[in-house]
């Protein structure tokens, strides 16, 4: 009997990790975004008035629900502290904050880096692997992604399809002449940010709930997702951080703490390469932005992951 | 033979004991400091630390320490500007204010319904709490203040089950400039982009919330 659920154990723990490993869009380099202009005016997403009282305006609202509260609506498939709108701002709305309405009508999208066409149900899966370190993630006809396209659907509602309108995406800011600064950047983080994230980026939970997200360690985004690119994590900070502060920092400023940050340890990427961090900064890393992974930063190699 | 250092020092700690035990260290929420002047906390804000709705004497009840100490420090210092509590913990020494806190913080809190970000909001107050303003960049009060407006660590009060008036009070001042003792900017840089009509929804939302009922 021991025996037999030691087997099913092992079998289950080795059919979790094979599924794990598929991962439908392997390719999460980042988009390019210009700075935005000044004076743009945004899309403007519809309000939540103009739903309908019908199954779609139920489908959007359920949507949203995992948008803004995914770690407890859809546990199974979030391994991390966080919620979709930690890094999408305003519930998916907010312009520079990723929003949905600027990625919606972007997919599917042709990748030439893979040769590849991902649909917008991949992206999602794609989230969840990387971002919420889910493991295996919810199947393209799940609640979970039909629920959550509905809501990008019902946010791009009126958006031009294949355009890409001004504030999607985090836009670019310009890396610094001499580099970034790891010292400066700690030092920021403890003046800025950690009155929120906590003095070892752990985050601050009200009972068994993060409030504030935790920004490394096992409960943040893996080495996957795209946030660990310090490049795209300047530019989310510049553009959203401190919450209701947007663009206090420099650009400088933003660049150095996002380094901080992303020098950290957390979950390993679930693309590894034959167990070994080498071979995965290689494939997947090499040519991705502005990283650390697989580099020895202070005597240490980044990228070995948590428990 | 026992020497003489010793038999004092034993001595001396039995009276420390024993002082101890006569006299309990004593109650600054409910008797007030050594010094006077310092009046008894429980006069403006309860014996139960549920603050006095009618006059706007906030809930200190289940607060957090660190939180208390710093206001008090900074009426201290004049960084928080309260005619009634300057004077007040000016008379407070540093270790009867560690004392005070930490019992107020003891003290049970009011339960605060998990009132998540899913839920509808209902009302401009609740919307503001669950949804922000970020057309102004204002923040959901509940991602910093937590679920329900609960209270987050040593620098995020509860907004919960406080009086109406005090948080608009406080809402007026952040945005006037008079109360700036917030790390970064924070809270001023928020109430500076509220319009009158929203503090005074979101401070009726918070100090009624606790009334609130949860749908699963």
């Amino acid at each position: 009997m021991k025996c037999l659920l030691l087997t099913c154990t092992a079998s289950f723990l080795l059919s979790g990790a094979v599924h794990a490993a598929t991962i439908a869009m392997e390719d999460q380099s980042q988009i390019k975004v210009p700075a935005p202009a000044e004076h743009i005016t945004y899309f403007q997403p519809p309000q939540q008035s103009e739903l309908p009282d019908n199954a779609y305006g139920k489908m959007v609202m359920d949507g949203y629900a995992l948008f803004v509260d995914t770690k407890r609506q859809a546990p199974q498939f979030v391994g991390n502290g966080l919620n979709c709108t930690n890094c999408h701002l305003d519930q998916g709305r907010l312009a520079n904050s990723a929003p949905l309405w600027g990625a919606y009508p972007m997919y599917p999208a042709y990748r030439k880096k893979n040769d590849k066409v991902n649909t917008f149900a991949e992206r999602l899966q794609g989230c969840f692997q990387f971002s919420m370190n889910g493991g295996t993630p919810p199947a393209a006809d799940s609640r979970e992604i039909t629920a959550l396209s509905t809501y990008a659907y019902w946010l791009s509602t009126k958006a031009p399809t294949g355009v890409e309108l001004p504030g999607r995406g985090y836009p670019d800011v310009p890396e610094p002449k001499g580099g970034y600064n790891l010292i400066s950047g700690a030092a920021l983080y403890k003046d800025q940010c950690a009155v929120c994230h906590g003095d070892n980026g752990q985050g601050q939970k009200v009972g068994e709930d993060y409030v504030m997200p935790p920004l490394w360690g096992k409960d943040s985004y893996n080495w996957g997702a795209g946030m660990h690119r310090i490049n795209t994590a300047a530019s989310f900070i510049k553009h959203n951080m401190p919450l209701g502060k947007a663009n206090s920092l420099s650009d400088e400023q933003a660049w150095n703490v996002a380094a901080y940050v992303n020098t950290h340890e957390r979950p390993q990427d679930p693309r590894l390469v034959e167990g070994s961090v080498e071979k995965t900064r290689l494939k997947f890393h090499a040519n991705d932005g502005v990283n650390v992974y697989g580099q020895t930063v202070n005597g240490v190699l980044i990228g070995q992951g948590t428990e | 033979m026992i020497p003489l250092k010793r038999t004092l020092l034993s001595s001396f700690m039995l009276l420390a004991v024993s002082n101890t035990q006569a006299q309990p260290t004593p109650n600054i929420y409910l008797q007030g400091g050594a010094q006077p002047g310092a009046t008894a906390c429980m006069a403006c804000h309860g014996a139960d630390g549920m603050g006095l709705a009618a006059a706007g004497f906030p809930r200190l009840a289940g607060l957090s320490a660190d939180y208390l100490s710093k206001q008090l420090h900074d009426f201290q210092s004049g960084k928080r500007v309260s005619p009634v509590m300057q004077p007040l913990a000016k008379v407070l020494s540093d270790s009867e204010i560690t004392s005070v806190t930490a019992a107020i913080a003891a003290m049970p809190a009011p339960a605060v319904p998990a009132i998540n970000r899913s839920r509808m909001p209902d009302g401009l107050g609740e919307k503001l709490a669950l949804r922000g303003a970020w057309d102004r960049q204002i923040p959901e009060c509940v991602s910093c203040h937590g679920p329900g407006g609960v209270g987050v660590g040593s620098a995020f009060p509860p907004l919960a089950n406080q009086p109406a008036m005090y948080l608009a009070a406080q809402l007026n001042a952040w945005r006037d400039g008079t109360r700036h003792n917030d790390p970064n900017d924070l809270m001023g840089h928020i109430a500076k982009a509220m319009t009158e009509d929203e503090i005074k929804a979101v401070a009726d939302y918070f100090s009624t919330v606790g009334h609130k009922e949860v749908k699963p």
